[in-house]
C-alpha cells in the first residue's frame, strides 16, 4: 500500500494572507492598498501594511524605478509584520511584475493587467520576451485580466471623463477583484468615494462602477484564492516541486496509468473547482491520455464506464452538483463491478451553493447518494501534495478490487499549493490489475478472487471471454440475469463484503501528539492543515492529553479505528459541514462523539479550534 | 478490425444460450436475427464486437448476443459506447436504443454522438411508444395518439428521428421497416462499413401497445406503393408498377408518374446519399408519401478518432515527455538535504 507523505511539514492552513499591489506610480496603488487594509480592518482582521513608493512623485511611466507598491498583511491571528512572502501579487504593468516577483513563492497567485504587457512596456521593464507567454511564470498561478480594456468598457457611458481619468481608475478594478477573492464587501470603499468626490458625482459613479465591475468579473470567472501557505518547517530530503492540489490529483492518475500499464481515460464536464484537473490532463496527449470533454456530467461518467469496460484506467472528475448527476451511473459501475475513480472536488452546497468556497458536505452523498444498496470505496486527500498519493491510491484500489472509488478533495486543497516530494514511478507500489488475457474453460465474468472478492476483468478484444454485463441483478455463479430472491441477497452481501475487505489493504490510523488521553481530535480530508496546526499549538503549549487522528479512508474505515477510539475519554469530530462524518462514526461505534462544525464556506480558523479544544479539556 | 479472408462465422456464432424474452410477434426478433446474420458478413472478429444499450424493451438486446455487451442505464448508451470506442478504436461498437431512450431521456447524448462522428453504429428501434413501462407516449408518438399517459390524445408534437439526427450533423442515416429483414441486414452491413456514426432507424411494430402503427407503409400489400426504397446513384422510382418517381418542383419534392404528362425515367431525381449538403436528405426524410426507406444519407467525413489520433501522434512526436517521471522532474524543482 502507498503511504502518504507526512504532510505536517508541508502545508499549514493559511491564517493570514499577504497581498501586494504594484503598478506605475500613477496607477493609484497606495490608494488601492489603503482601501483594502481599511476594509479588512473593519472586517475584523488584524492588519499590517507596508507602502513602498518611488521617491520621484512622477517617475517615468512604466519604468522599473517608477514602480509603486503597497503591501497588506491581513489575518485572523495577530499580525506583527507586513509579511515576508507574498501570497497574491497584483501587478498593473510589466515593471511592477519584474521588480516584485522575487517576493512571490512558486505556487502563489499573480493577477496581471494583461493589456499593459505590450511591447513598449515590456521594453521599459527590460523584458526581452513577454513573461506571460514565454513560460517563465509556469510555477505561479497567473491570472491574466485585460483590466485596462474592461475598465474602459465599464466607463463608456459616463460623460465628463477624459482618457487619463479612465486609465487611472483601473486600480479600482483590481481592488474589486481582490475584494471578491477575500470575501470583503466593496461598501466601505464606495462610502469613501462618496465623501472624497462629494462635488464630482461623475467620479463617484465612475469609481463605483469600476470597483463593482472588478468585483463581478472575479465572481464571473469564479476566481478562487490560494488557500495554503508554504511552511518553512523541516522536510524529508529529496527533490521537491511546488504543486497545486488539482495538478497533484491529475499527476497521481498519470502515474497510476503508467504503473498499471493501462491507458488513462478521463470523461469530464467543466465545473468549478474541479475543472483544473481536466485542464491538466488534456495537456498530456504525449502519454496517450484520452481526456474527453463530454456533453454533460452524466456522459462524463458513462463514457468513463465505457472506457473501463474496454480496459482503460477510467476516471471522471466533478464537484458536488456533478456528483449528484452521476449518481445513477456510479450505481451502474458498482453493479457491473468495473474499476472507476470519481473525483469530487467539494465546494459549498447545496444546489449551486458557493462554487468558489470550500466545504465538506458531500461526504454522505459520496457514501449513500445512489439508489439501492450500493457501497463504494470512499477516500479523501488531506493536503495539496497528497492529492497525488490519494489519486494514485484510488486508482490502485479501483483496479485491484474492481469497484468504483470516490476520491474526495475540496476547493481548499485543490487550489492550494504546497511542496511535493517528487515520487518516481518506479518507487510507487505495484498495481496488479484483474485483467484476464485469454479464454478459459467454463469462465464466468463474475469469477472472484477469494481474498478480495474482486471479479475478473475481461475486456472486449479478448477471444473466448465474450460476455454481457448490465444493471440488472445477475446470477452469482454465471453472471446471467437473475431475479431469484435469494441470489439478490447473496449478491448484495458480496458487493458490500468486497468493499469491507478493502480494510485489510489500507493503512491503520496513526495518531499524532498523543496515543491516549482525554481528548482525541478527529478530522477527515482537507481540514488536515487547520486541525494539525491547532493540535500542534496545544502540544507546544504543554497539553499532552490531546491526540489528533485524521481520516483519509472513510469507507471502509481503517482497521484500528475502534481500538484507537477506546484510548480516549472524549472524541471531537471536526468538519466543515453539520456533522456528516460524525453520523457515520455513530452508525459504526456506540460511543459519544462531540462535534465541532462550521458551514461558512471558510476553513477552520486556528483560534476557534484552540478555544473549543481547551474548553473541553479544562 | 482485422478482415477475415473467409467468412468462418454463421449467425449462430453471434447468438447465445439465453432465452429471448420479447413479446411473441415483436419486430425485435426480426432485428436481432438480421443483426446476427449481418455480422458474419462484416469481416469482424466476434471478440471485437460490442453491443451497448440503454433501458427499454430494445435494450435487452445485448443479453441475447454472443458478443461483448453492456446493458447500461436509461439514455446513456451513446456516451458509454463513445468511451468504449475511444478506449479501443479497434472494436466494432453498436448502440441499441429506442425512441424514448434516445430522444427523450438520452436526447443530449444522441445529438452529441452524431455531432462528433465517432465510428460506431446506432440501431434505433422506433415503435412510437414506451413499451417496457407499458404504453405511455414517446417523443415520436403522433399528436392525438391515445396512450396510457394520454388517454384523451397526445398533445406533444413528435420528433422525426432522421430530421433530428441530420440536424445534429449525422453523416449516415438509414430507415427501414421492421418487417424487411433482408434490406435491414444489408443496411446493417453498410452501416458497419461506413466510417463515422451510422444511425439506422427501424420502424418497429409494438404488438402490444402500438400495434399497426406502421401498417399503412409497411404492410406487404401496400409497401411497394407507399415506400420509396432509395439506393445511391439510382433514380428514385417506386410503386408496384415501378412507374412513380420523385422530381423537384420549385423547392418541393413532387411525385410524378412516368409516362404521364411527358415524364420519362430521365426526369426522375437520382439519389445522391454521399452529398455533403443535407438539404435533399432532409426533404426525403420529411416526405410522408412516399415514405422514404433505405440509406438516405451517407456522407464521408473525418471521424473524431481520426482527429484525436492525428493530434496525439503529432504531440507524441515532438514532446520531450516520454515517461511521467520526465514531467514530474521538469521545470522548477529544488533539493532538500
Amino acid at each position: 500500500m502507498i503511504t502518504a507523505e507526512k504532510p505536517r511539514t508541508q502545508a499549514e492552513a493559511l491564517e493570514a494572507v499577504v497581498i501586494r499591489f504594484v503598478g506605475d506610480s500613477g496607477d493609484g496603488m497606495q490608494l488601492t492598498g489603503t482601501q483594502f487594509s481599511d476594509t479588512s480592518a473593519m472586517f475584523g482582521n488584524d492588519v499590517a501594511t507596508f507602502p513602498n513608493y518611488p521617491s520621484e512623485i512622477r517617475a517615468p511611466q512604466g519604468s522599473l524605478y517608477g514602480v509603486s507598491g503597497f503591501q497588506v498583511h491581513i489575518g485572523s491571528v495577530e499580525i506583527s509584520t507586513p509579511g515576508d512572502n507574498v501570497d497574491l501579487l497584483v501587478a498593473m504593468n510589466p515593471a511592477g511584475l519584474k521588480t516584485n516577483l522575487y517576493a512571490v513563492k512558486p505556487g502563489q497567485t499573480i493577477i496581471v493587467d494583461s493589456d499593459s504587457f505590450a511591447k513598449k512596456n515590456l521594453e521599459k521593464a527590460q523584458y526581452v520576451t513577454n513573461p506571460l507567454e514565454d513560460g517563465s511564470l509556469s510555477n505561479y498561478r497567473v491570472i491574466q485580466v485585460p483590466m485596462s480594456s474592461l475598465t474602459k468598457e465599464a466607463l463608456k457611458d459616463i460623460e465628463g471623463l477624459d482618457q487619463k481619468m479612465i486609465t487611472r481608475s483601473k486600480n479600482m478594478f483590481a481592488l474589486g477583484m481582490v475584494y471578491w477573492l477575500y470575501s470583503r464587501s466593496p461598501e466601505h470603499t464606495i462610502e469613501f468615494f462618496n465623501k472624497k468626490f462629494k462635488t464630482k458625482p461623475h467620479l463617484i459613479e465612475a469609481n463605483t462602477k469600476v470597483l463593482n465591475a472588478g468585483y463581478f468579473y472575479a465572481e464571473t470567472i469564479e476566481l478562487i484564492p490560494n488557500s495554503y501557505s508554504v511552511s518553512p518547517a523541516k522536510m524529508q530530503s529529496g527533490t521537491y516541486r511546488i504543486i497545486m492540489g488539482n495538478t497533484a490529483t491529475a499527476w497521481g492518475f498519470l502515474a497510476a496509468a503508467e504503473k498499471s500499464g493501462l491507458e488513462l481515460f478521463l470523461g469530464s464536464y467543466p465545473i468549478t473547482p474541479a475543472t483544473d484537473i481536466l485542464h491538466e490532463l488534456v495537456k498530456h496527449k504525449h502519454f496517450g491520455v484520452k481526456a474527453f470533454q463530454a456533453e454533460d456530467e452524466i456522459a462524463g461518467i458513462t463514457s468513463a464506464i465505457g472506457a473501463s469496460f474496454a480496459g482503460d484506467l477510467a476516471i471522471t472528475t466533478t464537484s458536488g452538483p456533478g456528483l449528484a448527476l452521476k449518481g445513477e451511473a456510479l450505481g451502474l459501475a458498482m453493479m457491473i463491478e468495473l474499476p472507476l475513480v470519481v473525483v469530487n472536488v467539494q465546494r459549498g452546497g447545496p444546489s449551486t451553493g458557493l462554487p468558489t468556497k470550500t466545504e465538506q458536505s458531500d461526504l454522505l452523498q459520496a457514501m449513500y447518494g445512489r439508489n439501492g444498496e450500493s457501497p463504494v470505496i470512499v477516500i479523501a486527500a488531506s493536503t495539496p501534495a497528497n492529492c497525488f498519493t490519494y489519486a494514485y491510491q484510488a486508482a490502485k484500489l479501483a483496479l485491484e478490487h474492481m469497484t468504483p472509488v470516490v476520491l474526495l478533495t475540496d476547493g481548499y486543497i485543490a487550489n492550494g499549493s504546497a511542496p511535493w516530494k517528487i515520487r518516481k514511478v518506479e518507487d510507487l507500489p505495484e498495481i496488479k490489475t484483474r485483467l484476464v488475457k485469454e479464454g478459459k474453460e467454463d469462465w464466468h465474468p463474475y469469477n472472484r478472487d477469494e481474498i478480495t472478492l474482486a471479479r475478473d476483468w475481461a475486456v472486449p478484444g479478448t477471444p473466448g471471454l465474450e460476455h454481457r454485463v448490465g444493471g440488472l441483478e445477475k446470477d452469482a455463479g454465471t453472471g446471467n440475469v437473475s431475479h431469484v430472491p435469494q441470489n439478490h441477497e447473496v449478491m448484495t452481501q458480496v458487493r458490500a463484503e468486497k468493499v469491507r475487505r478493502v480494510q485489510s489493504f489500507i493503512p491503520e490510523l496513526v495518531p499524532e501528539f498523543a496515543s491516549e488521553g482525554d481528548l482525541l481530535i478527529i478530522g477527515w480530508g482537507g481540514t488536515y492543515g487547520s486541525l494539525h496546526t491547532a493540535a500542534k499549538q496545544l502540544y507546544d503549549e504543554g497539553f499532552r492529553n490531546i491526540g489528533f487522528a485524521h481520516f483519509n479512508y472513510i469507507n471502509p474505515l481503517p482497521k484500528n479505528t475502534e481500538e484507537l477510539f477506546s484510548k480516549f475519554k472524549k472524541i471531537i469530530v471536526c468538519e466543515l459541514n453539520t456533522g456528516q462524518f460524525a453520523s457515520i462514526l455513530r452508525m459504526n461505534f456506540s460511543r459519544e462523539f462531540l462535534q465541532y462544525n462550521k458551514v461558512q464556506g471558510l476553513p477552520f480558523a486556528n483560534t476557534e479550534l484552540i478555544e473549543k479544544f481547551k474548553q473541553i479539556v479544562e | 478490425m482485422e478482415t477475415l479472408t473467409a467468412n468462418k462465422y454463421t449467425y449462430k456464432d453471434f447468438a447465445n444460450d439465453q432465452e429471448v424474452r420479447w413479446c411473441p410477434g415483436c419486430d425485435d426478433y426480426v432485428i436481432l436475427r438480421s443483426v446476427q446474420k449481418a455480422l458474419p458478413e462484416m469481416g469482424v472478429k466476434k471478440e471485437d464486437v460490442v453491443f451497448i444499450s440503454g433501458i427499454g424493451c430494445s435494450s435487452r438486446f445485448p443479453y441475447y448476443m454472443g458478443t461483448y455487451g453492456m446493458h447500461g442505464i436509461h439514455g446513456r448508451a451513446p456516451a458509454i459506447a463513445s468511451g468504449v470506442k475511444l478506449a479501443n478504436p479497434n472494436l466494432s461498437v453498436w448502440v441499441i436504443t429506442g425512441d424514448g431512450d434516445s430522444m427523450a431521456i438520452g436526447g443530449n447524448h444522441f445529438i452529441h454522438v452524431l455531432r462528433r462522428n465517432i465510428n460506431l453504429n446506432i440501431i434505433l428501434f422506433n415503435n412510437e411508444i414506451y413499451g417496457l413501462t407499458k404504453g405511455q407516449f414517446s417523443p415520436t408518438s403522433l399528436v392525438g395518439q391515445k396512450t396510457k399517459s394520454s388517454p384523451f390524445g397526445n398533445t406533444q408534437p413528435p420528433f422525426s428521428p432522421g430530421e433530428l439526427a441530420i440536424g445534429a450533423q449525422a453523416r449516415f442515416f438509414a430507415r427501414i421497416g421492421g418487417n424487411a429483414p433482408k434490406e435491414m441486414t444489408d443496411i446493417f452491413i453498410e452501416a458497419e462499413k461506413f466510417k463515422g456514426t451510422s444511425l439506422v432507424e427501424v420502424l418497429q411494430n409494438c404488438v402490444i401497445f402500438n400495434d399497426g402503427c406502421y401498417v399503412k407503409y409497411t404492410d406487404k400489400s401496400v409497401r411497394e406503393d407507399k415506400q420509396l426504397f432509395v439506393e445511391h446513384g439510382k433514380p428514385m422510382i417506386f410503386g408496384k408498377e415501378r412507374d412513380k418517381g420523385l422530381v423537384l418542383n420549385k423547392l418541393k419534392l413532387e411525385v410524378v408518374t412516368i409516362g404521364e404528362n411527358g415524364i420519362t425515367e430521365e426526369d426522375i431525381l437520382v439519389h445522391d446519399a454521399k452529398e455533403k449538403d443535407p438539404t435533399m436528405h432532409q426533404m426525403l426524410v420529411r416526405l410522408e408519401y412516399p415514405l422514404v426507406t433505405g440509406i438516405i444519407r451517407s456522407y464521408d467525413d473525418v471521424t473524431l478518432e481520426e482527429r484525436e489520433d492525428a493530434l496525439t501522434a503529432q504531440i507524441k512526436a515532438k514532446s520531450e515527455f516520454k515517461k511521467t517521471d520526465d514531467l514530474f522532474f521538469s521545470g522548477e524543482t529544488y533539493e532538500v538535504k
